[in-house]
């Protein structure tokens, strides 16, 4: 405790600090290097905790608004009323302990020219380099009715927390034999199999408490990640009572009527019990604000450096980031998050970074006891991350009950480890 | 002037040098995501931290050659280089 309170520094303290450009490499001049770091999610945390491990004289700052973060891998499983949310959550306690300022607050804009980060509070941040790790936002209107107001009524539960409780407090509340309805968005999105494990944990719920129940997933694609895994095991385990609408049978939700819990199809309507609409999405607000996003809504980057491409000297990594063939995970955030801090110690050193090789790992749970996953491994080709031919791919389809429970023990194995990796 | 250059430069250098010895090779830094590098955390997935090169190297090119089972690690494997299996396994070895 004594050391984070230390750790937590006025930033009165930090808005004096000149704003004057440093020429590079910033060790040359003797002072510390200044690495400003937006987000305290797995890109963020990683980062910022990576960079003092590759270089303990840079300065880091760790800017986020929340005390508490609130994990989305397992939360379908909170929805699914098989945890709790409390087992989502770490504080910023162990973080700061590595000599982050934590600055508890939003970032609300971004002078790329003077190299500075204004706070909420008028406060500025002077970098060298900045790393963006905003994670994503939510398309407001992007899907006509689909507003703030209308996610306290049909919950997105795409950004975890009081939406992940919302949409458990109103399964747990619905009659049995009740329809339950899932939107799924087009590419590209937060977690590709993400909707589909929840899908499944949430028949899962269905199955056990409420079996008279129907769940349907209306998507707005005709494929998506991990598929065939999923969907043999859905025909295994909840025959009847989960059906997957894909684009071409009717399944891109064009409106919706959050009063009605209704979602408009260019085919019918349905109206739901409880209705989980996954809108779509974009880069987390500064970066639009900063410059970096493109008129995808994304940020493309170098993919040695995770730099932006639109703007010097600020670095994007995560959901946010267009990082080619690697999902948007926590797995790639907290493996894109290492490479970036090397890259940037290397940078403000006077170096050259090396080409980078990354991997992504992501488990999902079709039953508590049921998991799969897939694998990449990514090398920079092309002035993209794409997949090292030959490598990667999906559990296999014929595998036994047997590995299917290895690799549930596994998920939950792999999400203590990276969670005490960022915030332990 | 031209003193202060020198030491400029100089600190450079040892930065650099610093960075080199302590960086991981290519793909090394994101085994800690399955692989736990700290002690402190619980899980059936070996550290990788002092273990011995040529064990972690045997059991790269097995998964990879599927001589052993994984569940995700043939997969895996299958992405990286004999020379990338060695660097990746040597930092490994000094690593605490």
């Amino acid at each position: 405790m004594k050391s984070s309170r230390r750790a937590f520094l006025k930033l009165g303290v930090a808005a004096t600090a000149s704003t004057a450009l440093i020429p590079r490499p910033a060790f040359s001049q003797g002072a510390a290097a200044r690495v400003v770091v937006v987000g305290g999610g797995f890109a963020g945390a990683s980062c910022a905790r990576a960079l003092r491990q590759a270089d303990p004289r840079i300065a880091v700052t760790l800017v986020e608004a929340n005390a508490t973060f609130t994990a989305c891998p397992f939360s379908n499983a909170v929805i699914g009323g098989l945890r709790e949310l409390t087992a989502q959550q770490f504080t910023y306690e162990r973080v700061a302990a590595d000599g982050i300022v934590i600055a508890r607050a939003t970032a609300t804009a971004v002078d790329a020219q003077a190299r500075s980060v204004t706070l909420a509070d008028g406060a500025r941040l002077s970098y060298d380099r900045l790393v963006l790790a905003p994670g994503i936002d939510i398309r407001w209107g992007a899907l006509p009715g689909y507003d703030e107001a209308a996610a306290a009524q049909m919950p997105h539960a795409w950004k975890a927390g009081e939406q992940t409780l919302l949409l458990r407090r109103q399964l747990e509340a619905m009659d049995d034999g009740g329809l339950v309805v899932i939107s799924a968005p087009a590419n590209p999105f937060r977690c590709p199999p993400g909707p589909y494990e929840r899908a499944s944990l949430i028949a899962h719920y269905l199955k056990t408490k409420k079996p008279k129940s129907k769940l349907l997933v209306l998507d707005a694609k005709d494929a998506f990640s991990k598929q065939r895994l999923f969907q043999a095991a859905w025909t295994e385990l909840y025959p009847g009572l989960l059906e997957w609408v894909p684009l071409s049978r009717g399944g891109n939700v064009t409106s919706v009527d959050a009063a009605t819990r209704t979602l408009v199809t260019d085919f019918g309507r349905h109206q739901a019990k409880v209705a989980n609409v996954i809108p779509p999405q974009k880069a987390g607000r500064i970066a639009e604000v900063a410059g970096v996003a493109d008129r995808s809504g994304w940020c493309p980057i170098d993919p040695v450096t995770f730099e932006s491409k639109l703007q010097p000297a600020i670095h994007v990594i995560g959901d946010a980031a267009i990082a080619g063939a690697m999902p948007k995970s926590a797995f790639a955030a907290n493996a894109q998050a290492k490479t970036c801090a090397a890259a940037i110690a290397r940078l403000l050193a006077g170096g050259t970074p090396p080409s980078p090789k990354l991997i992504n790992t992501c488990y999902s749970l079709v039953a508590p006891d049921y998991g799969i996953s897939v694998a990449g491994v990514y090398q920079p080709s092309g002035g993209q991350l794409a997949d090292v031919p030959g490598s990667g791919g999906v559990s296999p389809t014929d595998a036994p009950r047997a590995t299917r429970a290895a690799e549930a023990v596994l998920a939950e194995a792999w999400f203590r480890t990276i969670t005490g990796e960022v915030f332990g | 002037m031209v003193k202060v250059t020198a030491a400029a430069i100089g600190a450079i250098s040892i930065a650099a040098a610093v960075v080199a010895s302590a960086e991981p090779p290519a793909g090394a830094a994101a085994c800690s995501g399955c692989h736990p590098a700290s002690t402190r955390v619980t899980s059936p997935v070996t550290r990788l931290a002092g273990r011995d090169q040529a064990a972690i190297v045997k059991a790269m090119q097995d998964f990879r050659s599927g001589t052993r089972a994984g569940t995700v690690m043939d997969r895996i494997a299958k992405g990286f280089t004999d020379e990338e299996i060695q660097a990746i396994a040597a930092w490994y070895a000094t690593q605490k």
